[in-house]
């Protein structure tokens, strides 16, 4: 069993402000970080409003495919892979679909449509360890319970497996064409551009793989 | 070449064109989707919002205080060990929190040494395979109120480790 605890969001979080005020201190840069945390908001601010309508937009799109049924159509097809995958989620279940937008969005480097499927897949995830903890609540209260699918988690703050195994790979990059990247390098002189793109391609396959064997490892050993 | 270029370039209004299509064929009121599903993006911004500041004030401090500078520099031990140019060390560590950030310091690199020079090059594919890690992964999990995040957050160093 691993420690669950140590390394969470809120103690990065603290250790990012608590470290830069100590050393801001040490090192005289107080007044240039004072700045800094100001400053800071007004860039989330800016970015906020910028996702603001980006997202919304493909909100928009995305939810005319889902109600055509084209995120389900698309999900049949890579019923196998998402399978692989996601070996416990039920086979019709809507969160598949959204996983599979959100992989879509992020194979054809879409940027910002990223986000937003991303978000719902999520829910959906969440959505599912809830009918599953309310499963298993019904079932353990008349029969012997005896079901493929893993024990729920105790408590609903907890992330599941496929919670996991799908920010995981989400983070390890599937985008085929790396576009911003191209046009930076264009952007500033390079004389080939798109050099990078097999490269690039290499290293992405190579951090996805790694994550699905992580993936898979961890999800077995923390059960 | 030239291909792949402009396939990219049309991939964004493609892939709009065919989910409108595809709805048309199915004959869904799609303005109304539109409007719906576009309402519901506004309330997950909306949603995300406190962690975004949250999260952009403690990059900030952290950036701004020469924390990261320090951190950056302190890994200039690691140059013999690690076989990759020592440059584009801070490269891989900033981008685990800030992408804006991240691409200043590549401009910066691309700059000094050109795009296509040794330290270039890789840090150009160093950017392509990564991403936002603290970003991801506190957008995602804040959005469905997971606190424990388990093994994501201490395990998925990729960026580092390649």
């Amino acid at each position: 069993m691993m420690k669950e605890y140590s390394f969470m969001l809120n103690y990065v979080w603290s250790f990012l402000i608590l470290t830069g005020i100590i050393i801001a201190s040490v090192t005289g840069n107080i007044e240039n970080m004072s700045q800094g945390i100001i400053s800071s908001t007004n860039d989330a601010v800016d970015l906020l409003i910028l996702m603001a309508g980006v997202v919304s937009m493909w909100s928009g799109f995305l939810k005319i495919a889902e109600e055509s049924g084209l995120t389900s159509y698309l999900s049949e097809k890579m019923k196998p892979f998402l399978h692989y995958l996601f070996p416990n989620i039920p086979r019709n279940h809507i969160a598949n679909d959204y996983i599979c937008a959100s992989f879509i969005a992020n194979i054809l480097g879409l940027g910002w449509a990223c986000t937003p499927t991303g978000l719902r897949a999520m829910k959906a995830l969440k959505q599912l360890e809830c009918e599953r903890a309310k499963d298993y609540r019904n079932k353990s209260i008349s029969t012997n319970y005896n079901s493929n699918h893993p024990t729920p988690r105790a408590k609903p703050d907890t992330a599941s497996d496929e919670m996991c195994t799908f920010l995981i790979l989400n983070i390890s990059s599937l985008q085929l064409i790396p576009m911003n990247m191209i046009a930076y390098r264009s952007q500033y002189g390079s004389p080939s551009p798109m050099a990078v793109i097999a490269p690039g391609l290499i290293t992405t396959a190579l951090t996805t793989l790694i994550a699905i064997l992580i993936c898979r490892i961890l999800c077995h050993h923390t059960q | 070449m030239k291909l792949i270029s402009y396939l990219s370039l049309f991939l964004i209004p493609i892939v709009i064109f065919y989910i409108i299509v595809y709805a048309l064929f199915q004959k869904k009121p799609v303005f109304e989707l539109f409007l719906d599903g576009a309402k519901q993006g506004l309330t997950t911004v909306i949603e995300i919002a406190p962690s975004i500041i949250g999260l952009l004030v403690a990059v900030g401090i952290f950036r701004t205080s020469g924390a990261l500078d320090l951190l950056c520099n302190s890994l200039a031990v690691l140059k013999d060990i690690i076989p990759v140019p020592i440059e584009v060390i801070p490269l891989a560590i900033l981008k685990m929190f800030s992408s804006s950030g991240a691409n200043a310091l590549l401009f910066d690199i691309f700059k000094t040494y050109g795009t296509d020079s040794y330290i270039g090059f890789t840090a150009s594919i160093l950017l392509c395979c990564t991403e936002t890690l603290f970003y991801t992964i506190s957008i995602y999990f804040m959005s469905v109120q997971i606190k424990k995040t388990r093994w994501v957050l201490s395990e998925s160093s990729s960026p580092l480790s390649l």
